[in-house]
C-alpha cells in the first residue's frame, strides 16, 4: 500500500487547477493555432497548411498591416519601459521613504487607476483631451501654452503615443506596487551597514536598494511585455476597431479583432484572425523565452 | 382520480386554445427593438383591422445580436414567418443558404423602383427575397437661424456651398460645418457618399463601377475626394479628435452652422435643437445640372421559407407595399422614408423637404455597399480611411483613387 507510486493526493490537488486551466486556457489555445490552419471555402471549412501565414506575410495588403502592428506594439512597448517604470521605482523610492507623511494616501491613490474600467479610463481621457468639451486646451491656455495643445487623439503623429500615456498613467501603480514591496524587504541592517561605510542618501539607493531590486524590475518589465502585446480594449474603447486615425493607433491586438470579428460591412475570418494571434502567441514566447534564458539567469540573487 | 382529472382539464384546454388559434398568428424578426411601441400600437392594428384572421408578433431582439440570434433561430427552425432584412450581403446569404424565400412575383413587390429593391436581390437581379421598408437619405442640415442672420441663401451648387462656408467663417461666430473624423465613418458616410453621386452621375456610374466600365481612378470618383479636402478649414478647431456625438451636441447647441446629415438625425435633432433647421442636397458643380441624391436602402422584410404560414405572410408582405403602411411607417420615423413609389404626405417640415428631393433628384444608393464590399480589402472600410485622409490633406484624390483601385483590382474579378 504503502509503496504504490501513484501519489493520489498529488492528483486530486492538482486535478481543479489542471482541469480548469486545461479547459480555459490550453485547449482554446491549441485550437486557435489548428484554426489558423484551415480556411473556408463556400461554407465548407477546408485543411490549407501554412496558407493563412504566406498570405499573412506575404500579400502586400496583409503584411503591410501586421508590420503596421507591430511597429506600433514596440512603441507603444518602449513608452511603458521608458515612462512607466522608472516613474514606478521613483514613486515606490519616494514612498518607502521612512519620514514621507500619508504614504498609505499617496498609494492609494497611484493604484487606484489600475483597478478601473478600460472603458471608464478611455473615456474620461477622451473627454479630458477633446478639443471642444475637454479642460486640456483651456488649462494649456491658462498656463500660456496654448501651442502645445492639438487635437492629439486625432493627430496620426500623438494618437499613439498619447495612447500609451494614458495606458502608463493607468498603470504605473503596479510597477511602484511590486518594486515598494521589493523595497520593504531589504533588511536595514544592509542599509545601516552601507551606512557606516559612507554610502547615504541617493548613493545608497543606486549601490545599494537598486541592484536588490534588480530581480523585480525584470519581472516587471516581463510583464509590461506580456500586458503591452496583448492590449486592444484601450484602444478600441478610444479609437474603436479601425484604430484611427488612419491606423495609426493599429496594435496587434486591434489588428487581430478587426480580422477575426469583421467590421461594418467587412465579414469576419476566423482563420486569418487565428493565424494573427498565433503570431502574436509567437512574439510573446519569443520575448518572454530571451527574457529567461538571456537575461534572468544572469540576474544575482541576494539572500539574507 | 384527481391526476385523471388534471388530464382531462389540460385536455379540454388545448381543444379550447386550439378554437381560438384558428387564426393565423405571424411572428416578425427584427433588430428593431426602438420600433416596438410602432409596431404595437400602429402598425399591427392598422394590418389586423384590414385582414381579420390573421395576428401579428413583433418580436424584436438586440441590434448587436441580430445577424446571429437569426441565423441561429434560422437554424434551429424557430425563427419566426417574417424576418427583417439588413441591406446586401447579409441578407443575400440568408436567401442563398435557403432561408429566405423568393418573393419576386408578390404583386406588391410592383409598388418599389429598381433602386428600391436592388439591396435585396440576387447579384443579377433576377429574384428579390425581401419587400422594402425604408431609405435613409443623405444631405445637409443647416440652422435656419444662423443662415437669417448672415443673410446666406441656401446654396444649390459647389461654388455657393464654399461660398456660404467662407461667410460663416469670415464671421465667426459660427463653426461653419459640424463634422469630425475620429470615427472616420462620418467622412465616408456623410462626405464622400453625400456629395459624391452628383459627380458619378448617381446609379450610372455605380452600375458602371460595378462592371468595371469605370474606375476609382477616374476623374468623377477623385473629385469628391477633392471637393472634401476643402471641407477641412470650415470644420471647427480640433476635428480630427472629434466624434460623431460632438458633432451631433456641436450641431444641436447651436454652435455650428452647417451639420452634413443623414436624415436618421431628424428626431434626435427635432428633440434637442431649439432653434428652426432646414435642410439642402449636396450641391450640384453648375446650376442646372441634373441632381442626384443617397438615397439609401436600409431595411426590408422577408419571408422565412419555411414558414407554414406563408399564405399570411405573403399577404402580410404584399400589404406593406400599400400606400397605407408607407404613410404610418414614415410618419411614425421621419427621417426612414417609405421605399416605395406611392405619394407619402410626411408630417415633419425637416423630413418633408428631404424627401421632396426624390421628385426633383436621380436616387441612387452608397457607391461601396453592394457587392464591391465583399472581399479584403473592403471597400467600405477603406473608403473610410480615405475620405478622412483627403479632409485632412494628408493625401491627394490621385493617390487615394490609386490606391483604392488597386485594393478593388485585388480582388475583384471585372477590375483586374
Amino acid at each position: 500500500m504503502k509503496n504504490s507510486g501513484i501519489k493520489w493526493h498529488v492528483i486530486v490537488f492538482l486535478a481543479p487547477a489542471v482541469l480548469v486551466y486545461t479547459a480555459i486556457m490550453i485547449f482554446p489555445l491549441f485550437n486557435t493555432l489548428r484554426l489558423a490552419l484551415y480556411t473556408e471555402v463556400d461554407q465548407v471549412r477546408q485543411f490549407v497548411g501554412l496558407e493563412n501565414f504566406r498570405t499573412l506575410f506575404g500579400d502586400p495588403y496583409w503584411s503591410g498591416q501586421f508590420w503596421n502592428a507591430l511597429g506600433n506594439n514596440f512603441w507603444f512597448f518602449f513608452i511603458h519601459m521608458i515612462v512607466q517604470n522608472p516613474i514606478g521605482i521613483a514613486l515606490a523610492a519616494i514612498l518607502s521613504h521612512p519620514r514621507l507623511r500619508f504614504a498609505a494616501l499617496y498609494r492609494t491613490a497611484i493604484f487606484v487607476p489600475t483597478i478601473l474600467s478600460f472603458v471608464i479610463v478611455g473615456f474620461a481621457w477622451k473627454l479630458i483631451l477633446s478639443p471642444i468639451w475637454g479642460i486640456t486646451p483651456d488649462m494649456l491656455k491658462a498656463l500660456g501654452l496654448k501651442w502645445l495643445y492639438a487635437p492629439y487623439l486625432g493627430k496620426e503623429e500623438y494618437a499613439l503615443t498619447t495612447l500609451a500615456l494614458i495606458s502608463v498613467w493607468q498603470f504605473v501603480g503596479i510597477p511602484m506596487m511590486l518594486i515598494y514591496a521589493a523595497l520593504l524587504s531589504i533588511p536595514e541592517e544592509v542599509l545601516e551597514a552601507g551606512e557606516v561605510d559612507g554610502i547615504t542618501g541617493f548613493a545608497s539607493f543606486w549601490k545599494i536598494k537598486l541592484p536588490l531590486i534588480l530581480p523585480s524590475i525584470g519581472i516587471i518589465s516581463i510583464l509590461t511585455f506580456v500586458g503591452n502585446f496583448n492590449a486592444f480594449d484601450l484602444i478600441y474603447t478610444t479609437q474603436g476597431a479601425l484604430a484611427g486615425p488612419d491606423f495609426s493607433t493599429d496594435i496587434l491586438g486591434t489588428f487581430m479583432y478587426r480580422t477575426f470579428f469583421g467590421f461594418q460591412l467587412q465579414l469576419g475570418d476566423p482563420h486569418m484572425g487565428s493565424a494573427i494571434a498565433s503570431g502574436m502567441f509567437g512574439i510573446i514566447l519569443i520575448g518572454v523565452c530571451i527574457y529567461l534564458f538571456g537575461i534572468q539567469t544572469r540576474l544575482r540573487r541576494y539572500q539574507f | 382520480m384527481n391526476r385523471k382529472l388534471l388530464s382531462l382539464a389540460l385536455l379540454g384546454s388545448t381543444i379550447l386554445g386550439g378554437a381560438a388559434a384558428a387564426d393565423v398568428t405571424l411572428t416578425i424578426e427584427s433588430w428593431r427593438n426602438d420600433d416596438l411601441v410602432l409596431w404595437q400600437d400602429t402598425i399591427i392594428p392598422a394590418f389586423e383591422a384590414a385582414n381579420p384572421g390573421i395576428k401579428v408578433k413583433f418580436t424584436p431582439s438586440a441590434p448587436a445580436e441580430y445577424n446571429a440570434v437569426l441565423n441561429s433561430k434560422l437554424d434551429a427552425g424557430s425563427a419566426g414567418d417574417l424576418i427583417t432584412c439588413r441591406p446586401f450581403d447579409a441578407s443575400l446569404a440568408l436567401y442563398d443558404g435557403g432561408h429566405l424565400a423568393d418573393i419576386s412575383n408578390l404583386e406588391g413587390m410592383a409598388n418599389f423602383s429598381d433602386v428600391a429593391k436592388s439591396a435585396w436581390q440576387t447579384d443579377d437581379a433576377s429574384a428579390s427575397f425581401c419587400m422594402p421598408m425604408a431609405s435613409v437619405i443623405h444631405g445637409f442640415i443647416y440652422n435656419k437661424e444662423a443662415f437669417a442672420e448672415l443673410d446666406i441663401k441656401v446654396p444649390e451648387t459647389e461654388a455657393e456651398f464654399f461660398a456660404a462656408l467662407e461667410t460663416i467663417k469670415a464671421d465667426g461666430n459660427y463653426i461653419p460645418m459640424a463634422m469630425g473624423t475620429n470615427d472616420q465613418w462620418e467622412a465616408a458616410t456623410m462626405g464622400y457618399n453625400n456629395i459624391g453621386p452628383n459627380y458619378w452621375k448617381g446609379e450610372e456610374g455605380r452600375l458602371a463601377l460595378i462592371a468595371g466600365d469605370q474606375k476609382l481612378t477616374d476623374a468623377q470618383w477623385v473629385a469628391p475626394y477633392e471637393a472634401l479636402a476643402k471641407w477641412g478649414e470650415y470644420l471647427g478647431d480640433g476635428y480630427e479628435a472629434q466624434t460623431y456625438p460632438d458633432s451631433q451636441n456641436i450641431f444641436t447647441l447651436g454652435r455650428a452652422a452647417i451639420y452634413p446629415a443623414g436624415s436618421w438625425e431628424i428626431t434626435g435633432f427635432n428633440a434637442q435643437a431649439d432653434f428652426e433647421m432646414g435642410a439642402f442636397k449636396a450641391p450640384v458643380q453648375n446650376a442646372g445640372d441634373t441632381c442626384y441624391i443617397s438615397d439609401h436602402t436600409d431595411i426590408a422584410l422577408g419571408m422565412n421559407a419555411a414558414s407554414p404560414n406563408a399564405e399570411a405572410a405573403q399577404t402580410f408582405l404584399n400589404w406593406m407595399g400599400t400606400s397605407e403602411f408607407a404613410g404610418i411607417y414614415a410618419n411614425a420615423l421621419p427621417g426612414f422614408f417609405s421605399l416605395s413609389n406611392h405619394e407619402v404626405a410626411m408630417e415633419d417640415p425637416l423630413a418633408q423637404e428631404f424627401v421632396s428631393w426624390r421628385g426633383e433628384c436621380e436616387s441612387t444608393i452608397r457607391s461601396t455597399y453592394q457587392i464591391l464590399s465583399r472581399g479584403t480589402p473592403n471597400l467600405e472600410n477603406e473608403t473610410w480611411g480615405a475620405s478622412v485622409a483627403a479632409i485632412k490633406g494628408s493625401k491627394s484624390g490621385a493617390d487615394l483613387g490609386m490606391e483604392l483601385q488597386s485594393g478593388l483590382a485585388s480582388w475583384y474579378a471585372p477590375h483586374k
